[in-house]
């Protein structure tokens, strides 16, 4: 992704608005940092000192300051309230961004997570005073095997990417416990995967081989077995895979693998397609993480919480990571050690993300099968009236073959604009659209990859259609300008991501005295 | 359904666009006899009000810390979270935003990590921190393997103070990595010779301070020890508002300092979401995982903020990555962000007296029982206490007078023949009746008949 | 100069091969903003990772592409990345090996055959 030629140099762009004292622009407010406005001295809370008494600190007390700024209650709202307002938002605009999911948060599910009786437990209580947060928890894995159709469900993992690492590691306990975890090293992985397939394969000590895909963008069924041999642990697919097709031969690659000694892992980033329609334990799937911040619209939060649990087939079920809850005579009780058990050991501390639970069981409740069935049928059918509404302007990889929950474009249609993937992203900002999700996959060049969901009115598409029909229309004429300024209307102009590179700064620092 | 804005003529609108009879065309790719034909064997869709019916018994269910005296911490504190913190996190633009990969429209969130990550620099002592990770325990993971990174040694040293679960999650990590622990016994008096352990194949030594008992340590001597074998010191905390009180890690010399962010702004929340705090020197900042926000300019000369140093992290590096994280703790970040702002330096160091005050007197109403003693000389607002039964069975009798004891230290170390054990925290919302009725309660239950 | 389809190169005088990242390489990279050389003393196989070239969006490995011990090591791209982005086949060279077998570059492509091979990748 070649930045040069664009300007993000300080002073290579013309300031598209007029100057003003405060650099605000009317609602549009620049904020400074606390450091920058708070005192050392300020605070927004008010404590009374303790009535005097002997400390028992010894000589472990913390001397000289520390350098933290505080504001009052006021300065405090204004502070973080201006700040908020530069960021965009699903509750202000469609988030088109492929693979992320990124449908509307319930605020039902806010206010239930909120109830002390969830949010205000301490994970080690005695479980007779928390027994409500063990059938909530029982609640939300029911549902996800039933929607899934597997044996198990390891709830723990805190994010997606920590739900790939724990089906890694019960994949690589389970060939270990057959004692061939010397030899069963090797893990499989499509060109197309995500990153952090891979990334956690190779945590663990696998080394990963590459599975090439088609040309139409899925793995056959041949191309695996191309790979296979004593040596081969696992494979990693994603289903729907990041292309947004359908694996056809699903079926028959887990059986490929099964018969070769190996395990089946199914990255479920893009679980939204195919949730009522198809279960992943029918197609042979060992194990799966689940997004609840994707599929079960729990809040992104700019970047996180998320919560991964892990769906796990039979074969796999023995070797889940602690804790987990087991039913006995009517009664939930918490399995909290792995001694005397083939569990492969502990994620994290606790008991996985309550908070995300709470939310994620309201939506899946709030929706039913009926309406979580209608969700995926409406995402497919968004992202299949994204498809066909571009089809003419921009180019698909895969020709006009039905997509599932996302459409995938490349930048074959830009080539004689001069212009690129980024840069027709950055014009929609000015549009009032957050852009898709580009240059990913990394198999197809300049990758456009849009995900509407199901949260989006036909209003709403027919807008955001209108709009990236506008742009690739005015792209296609040679409008370069409005383009390689894009955007010029966002709270800041293209970012000097190179300068932030090559001499990082981290932190606010106190200027030097002098 | 009321998510669902689409009704059935925009549906047959669309499929005649897209030129399909009907939805199930759009499925063709699944396998036929892999089709649900049916609907999944769950309920049917729910009103607001019976979803509210149902979960709200479910939590009727559960005894909120808040309701009752309460003396439970062990990794997780119960403190007053100022009512701005949740009414600021959620902010639409807070709650419902995306990683900021698009900088120019999420500045809001960009400016937020760039003071988080400071916030914890200046917290822990230490030159840089990241914009946090899933939590205290699973940076604790991290922090090992990037000790391995560094060092190119596969060798760590666990202290007997460090919280048992902590320890569990990096011998799970170091099991499947092909790397090797040494993990000292629990160390309730806080006597261990960690030294002793460290050796030319040492990658780290994990020492936790406050530790899990809750006694202070001088980590200052584990740090020379570890630097002259070239070998460096991760320095553990899970009670943030302890560095409001106690010295630094960082002024330790620690190289690496990793913690659990919840004390500050968050919810106990039965355990997640938490937030982890990872500091380190600026020399190794190419090797922390996790995300990292970074000042810089825009084209047209104003300040800015971007990820950055991305070409560690797993969408680029893929297989190379320093860890596979794709998310950090975004809205726990910001929530301890604003609650820290809220305090400000004298703010915290006030919130770390009053809960060192209230600790202070509770271990002295507790000492005071016949039968109880209190193993720590030094404490922040946690210590133990060692009684003459078992302390599972001494928490659950308490429980039915209301009185939520602390920890078992069975619980997490059921075979390490330390069931006399209790692990104790005041916080600045134990009323002092609070800490007297536990004490009465506490005596009644020892001077009482079996 | 020699390339690999890598598009690493290789400078041979004196007895010492220059290693390096093609011109074309750098820009396909964008900015460069971090590199990664190998330690002194090192000795490579051919084909074997030896150094990384980190973009703001990508990060390269640079194989290379005959084997070798590492005799030297340019530390002034280290200092000033965008060296590799002005003058990678000059001032932006990134590490000089002893070569075990010199005549490993006779099946390496020359200046012209590169030229021709890129333009086939364009």
């Amino acid at each position: 992704m070649n930045m040069q030629g664009r300007p993000t140099q300080p002073g290579e762009a013309t300031p598209i608005r007029r100057a003003t004292f405060t650099g605000n622009r009317a609602l549009d407010m620049e904020e400074s940092l606390i450091f920058e406005s708070g005192r050392l001295d300020a605070t927004g809370v008010d404590i009374d000192d303790p009535a005097s008494f002997a400390d028992r600190l010894g000589d472990h007390a913390r001397v000289g300051e520390i350098g933290l700024p505080g504001l009052t209650e006021p300065e405090t709202m204004r502070h973080y309230v201006r700040m908020s307002r530069n960021n965009y938002s699903i509750d202000a605009g469609l988030y088109p961004l492929g693979s992320c999911t990124m449908k509307h948060n319930p605020r039902l599910n806010e206010k239930l997570a909120r109830l002390p009786g969830f949010a205000d437990v301490h994970p080690l209580q005695p479980l007779s005073t928390a027994l409500g947060a063990l059938e909530l928890i029982r609640g939300l894995a029911g549902a996800l095997l039933q929607m899934t159709g597997m044996s198990a469900v390891a709830m723990t993992p805190k994010a997606g990417a920590h739900g790939e690492l724990c089906g890694m590691m019960a994949i690589k306990a389970a060939i270990a416990a057959r004692g061939e975890g010397a030899t069963r090293n090797v893990v499989l992985v499509p060109d197309s995967a995500h990153g952090t397939n891979p990334a956690t394969a190779a945590l663990i000590g696998f080394s990963v081989r590459a599975v090439p895909a088609g040309p139409d963008g899925t793995v056959s069924a041949e191309a695996v077995r191309a790979k296979l041999g004593p040596d081969i642990a696992a494979i990693m697919l994603t289903n729907p895979n990041t292309c947004g097709l359908f694996e056809r031969e699903i079926v028959e690659i887990a059986a490929a693998m099964h018969e070769a000694g190996a395990y089946f892992y199914c990255d479920g980033a893009n679980f939204n397609a195919i949730v009522g329609k198809t279960r992943p334990g029918d197609l042979g799937v060992d194990a799966m993480h689940i997004n609840l911040h994707k599929t079960f619209s729990t809040p992104h939060g700019g970047g996180g919480p998320g919560a991964g649990p892990v769906v796990l087939s039979a074969r796999l079920a023995p070797f889940a990571p602690v804790p987990f809850i087991v039913e006995k005579d009517g009664a939930l009780d918490l399995v909290e050690h792995a001694e005397g058990s083939s569990s492969f050991g502990r994620m994290s501390a606790f008991h996985g993300q309550m908070g995300m639970f709470v939310r994620a069981l309201a939506f899946i409740l709030s929706h039913g099968a009926d309406g979580l069935r209608q969700a995926s049928e409406d995402a497919v059918l968004a992202a299949n009236y994204v498809r066909v509404t571009l089809s003419d302007l921009m180019s698909a990889p895969f020709g006009d073959r039905p997509c599932m929950h996302e459409a995938l474009f490349d930048d074959q249609w830009l080539k004689e604009t001069g212009l690129t993937t980024l840069d027709f992203a950055k014009a929609m900002i000015d549009e009032g659209y957050h852009p898709m999700t580009v240059y990913f996959p990394l198999v197809v060049h300049g990758a456009m990859l849009i995900e509407p969901t199901e949260s989006e009115s036909k209003a709403s598409l027919d807008l955001f259609l209108m709009t990236l029909r506008d742009l690739a229309l005015s792209a296609l004429r040679g409008e370069k300008e409005r383009f390689v300024t894009a955007p010029s209307l966002a709270p800041r102009r293209r970012l000097d991501e190179t300068r932030a590179a090559r001499q990082p700064v981290l932190r606010w620092t106190r200027p030097a005295a002098g | 359904m009321r998510y669902l804005p689409l009704d059935g003529a925009d549906r047959r609108q669309m499929l005649a666009r897209v030129g399909v009879p009907d939805i199930d065309a759009l499925f063709a790719d699944i396998p036929a006899d892999k089709r649900l034909s049916g609907l999944i064997d769950m309920p049917l869709r729910a009103s607001e009000i019976a979803v509210e019916r149902e979960l709200g018994a479910m939590a009727a269910k559960n005894v909120a810390a808040g309701s009752t005296p309460f003396f439970l911490g062990a990794g997780a504190y119960r403190h007053h979270v100022p009512a701005t913190v949740d009414h600021l996190i959620q902010r639409s633009e807070f709650l419902t935003s995306y990683t900021p990969y698009q900088p120019e429209i999420a500045q809001g969130t960009l400016q937020v990590l760039f003071e988080f990550q400071t916030q914890v620099a200046l917290l822990t002592g230490m030159e840089v921190a990241n914009s946090s990770m899933y939590d205290g325990s699973t940076a604790c993971g991290e922090a090992m393997l990037m000790a391995h990174r560094l060092t190119r040694r596969k060798k760590a040293v666990l202290s007997g103070g460090l919280h048992p679960q902590y320890a569990d999650v990096a011998a799970t990590l170091a099991n499947m990595s092909g790397d090797t622990i040494a993990r000292l016994a629990l160390d309730p008096r806080a006597d261990e010779d960690i030294i002793a352990e460290i050796d030319d194949s040492t990658s780290c030594v994990i020492a936790q301070n406050p530790d899990f008992f809750g006694n202070l340590r001088d980590l200052r001597p584990i740090a020379a020890a570890a630097h002259s074998k070239g070998a460096l010191l991760i320095a553990v905390f899970t009670e943030a508002v302890s560095l409001g009180a106690i010295r630094s890690p960082g002024e330790m010399g620690a190289d690496i300092v990793v913690g659990e962010g919840q004390s500050i702004g968050n919810s106990l929340n039965f355990g997640g979401p938490y937030v982890g705090l990872f500091a380190c020197h600026t020399r190794f900042v190419r090797q922390m995982p996790g995300r990292l926000a970074g000042e810089t300019v825009d084209a047209e000369g104003r300040r800015g903020f971007v990820l950055t140093l991305s070409t560690r992290e797993q969408h680029i590096r893929r297989e190379k990555a320093t860890s596979n994280i794709c998310t950090n703790s975004g809205l726990c970040a910001l929530a301890f962000s604003i609650h820290m702002t809220l305090l400000g330096e004298r703010g915290l160091r006030q919130l770390a007296k009053v809960n060192h005050a209230n600790a202070v007197d509770l271990a002295d109403k507790l000492a005071a029982v016949p039968g109880v003693e209190v193993l720590n000389a030094h404490f922040f607002n946690e210590f133990t206490i060692r009684t003459p039964r078992p302390a599972a069975e001494l928490v659950e009798a308490l429980v039915k007078q209301g009185i939520i004891a602390g920890l078992p230290v069975s619980r997490l170390a059921p075979g390490a023949g330390l069931d006399d054990l209790l692990v104790v925290a005041a916080t600045e919302i134990n009323a002092p009746e609070d800490r007297a009725a536990y004490a009465a309660a506490l005596a009644k239950y020892l001077g009482g008949s079996r | 100069m020699r390339f690999t389809k890598d598009h690493e190169y290789v400078s041979f005088e004196n007895g010492l091969a220059t290693i390096g990242i093609s011109d074309y390489a750098q820009s396909q990279l964008g900015d460069v903003v971090f590199v990664e050389l190998p330690p002194l003393g090192v000795k490579f196989a051919k084909g074997d990772a030896a150094a990384v070239v980190e973009s703001v969006k990508a990060a390269s490995d640079v194989y290379c592409p005959v084997a070798g011990e590492v005799v030297a090591v340019n530390e002034a791209v280290t200092k000033e990345p965008s060296l590799i982005n002005e003058d990678s086949q000059g001032r932006g060279w990134l590490f000089k090996a002893k070569l075990a077998d010199p005549s490993e570059l006779d099946a390496m492509m020359d200046e012209a055959v590169y030229s021709e091979f890129l333009k086939t990748i364009a």
